[in-house]
């Protein structure tokens, strides 16, 4: 995937206005079968999988011992004893070793990644236009759920997710149907403002909606209540890794928050620049660019608790320079209809 | 498409000497490297600049760059209008986006290439 094709503020613009089609091809599929599937599932994810019916998903993590993560990623539910995770390119040997060396119950775990391919489509125009290439009724597929059916003929798994703040689909397909479907669905939807995008709008928009980027906003060294996932932390369900930590921080109360700014100058905060409050370093810039729908230029950061109400004021090192920048609510950016 | 009457640097530089006055630029290969323009920050008139050294920065939606002076001199004028229209940078490189004018030290500017070499080094 390259980090674009006709430009990331188009790409970006695009997918907040008409529609983009990214090739997330790279993200990584287990499957997780067998009569205790959902036993692992729940062991090592901290999400409830047990509330998800057949052709559900939910956004979870895989957490350690101390209620860090080792990966976020989306379990979705075929049927009671056939789960699906999809996780991160980067993590994928990881991930796979960590869940295995936690399967106790006997669960099958498959590695699919190199087989299976993942368009995204994602925009106010992705229902429109993917209607006509589908014989799936769209608006039947509600957010955080899937059906399979046909795409262009190409058997389809059809997902109402996405990483952008949209309305959108991702559709998961055997890896060799990749090339047909991207021009396939480029070509139909050209008409409708469809383009092709890259990593570099991906990183925007997520950016944009608040979408946490695995090995910047989250990582081994951040707990999931220190990055605002507590409502993916699902205490009242039987045990899973990190849960005595997570129980006893959230007690506690936690010591630092991930929390959005926006600079108040031009200058734009970069991902790793150091965070100052009262000309005392605190923190780092987990992930800085400019909002391409806002025209400010935001950023995510960890702070210390009682630096984390809104406006809040920050300075940003830009090259040496104290910049100012100021803590906002999050996400940066909602979509008007959700 | 670079311009055969400008000198051109290692790091994507274009200079145009008329007399002992140097205007500077990015270069077309520059400016799609960085992608989308969104600000550009440069000196003020009557700074001294080092040949090799950073005069000023470019920030794109994805990155911020260097720019480095190709030659050693005092900057007599900078382009304000790309502060209203950092996209210039992108649109039209070699012509409304020149960023500075330097008068340079005496001396040949050396380290420069010609139109034919760069288009050499950039293909490489």
């Amino acid at each position: 995937m390259p980090v674009e094709y006709s430009g990331i503020a188009k790409e970006h613009t695009a997918v907040r206005t008409a529609a983009g089609l990214f090739d997330v091809s790279h993200m990584g599929e287990f499957q997780v079968t067998g009569d205790h599937a959902l036993d692992l599932v729940q062991h090592v994810t901290s999400n409830d999988a047990s509330s998800l019916a057949d052709g559900q998903a939910q956004y979870s993590a895989l957490t350690t011992p101390e209620g860090t993560a080792v990966d976020d990623l989306l379990v979705y539910r075929h049927a009671e004893d056939h789960f699906m995770l999809v996780v991160n390119a980067a993590n994928i040997d990881i991930d796979l070793e960590w869940i295995q060396s936690h399967n106790t119950f006997g669960a099958r775990v498959e590695n699919v990644s190199d087989r299976i391919g993942l368009l995204a489509l994602q925009g106010p125009r992705a229902a429109q236009i993917l209607q006509p290439l589908t014989d799936i009724a769209l608006t039947g597929v509600l957010p955080y759920h899937f059906v399979s059916g046909k795409v262009l003929g190409v058997d389809t798994l059809l997902s109402r997710t996405g990483y952008t703040g949209e309305d959108g689909f991702e559709l998961y397909f055997a890896a060799t149907e990749s090339e047909r479907l991207w021009n396939g669905i480029l070509k139909s939807g050209e008409p409708s403002g469809l383009l092709a995008a890259g990593l570099g709008a991906r990183n925007t928009l997520r950016l944009e909606a608040k979408f946490l980027l695995y090995g910047n906003d989250l990582d081994r060294t951040t707990t999931l209540l220190e990055a605002g996932l507590g409502w993916i932390v699902k205490f009242k369900k039987s045990g899973f890794i990190g849960r005595e930590s997570l129980a006893r921080q959230k007690a506690e109360g936690v010591q630092r928050k991930l929390a959005g700014f926006v600079m108040l100058g031009r200058d734009i905060a970069r991902d790793h620049y150091p965070v100052y409050v009262n000309g005392v370093e605190v923190s780092h810039v987990t992930s800085g660019s400019p909002s391409i729908t806002l025209k400010q230029n935001i950023g995510l950061t960890y702070l210390p608790l009682a630096h984390t109400a809104p406006g809040t004021k920050l300075q940003v090192s830009v090259r040496g320079r104290a910049c100012e920048a100021e803590v906002v609510q999050t996400p940066f950016y909602k979509r008007k209809d959700s | 498409m670079n311009p055969q009457d400008l000198l051109y640097s290692k790091e994507h530089e274009w200079i145009r000497i008329a007399g002992d006055i140097g205007t500077v630029g990015i270069t077309d290969h520059a400016q799609a490297e960085l992608g989308d323009v969104i600000y550009v920050e440069l000196p003020e008139a009557g700074a001294r600049v080092e040949a090799g050294k950073a005069l000023g920065t470019i920030e794109s939606v994805k990155a911020v760059s260097e720019i480095f002076s190709p030659v050693s001199g005092e900057i007599i004028e900078i382009n304000k209008d790309l502060t209203g229209a950092p996209e210039t940078v992108n649109t039209d490189p070699y012509g409304k986006a020149w960023l500075v004018r330097i008068r340079m030290d005496k001396g040949p500017a050396t380290g420069l290439m010609s139109a034919d070499q760069y288009n050499a080094y950039t293909a490489g």
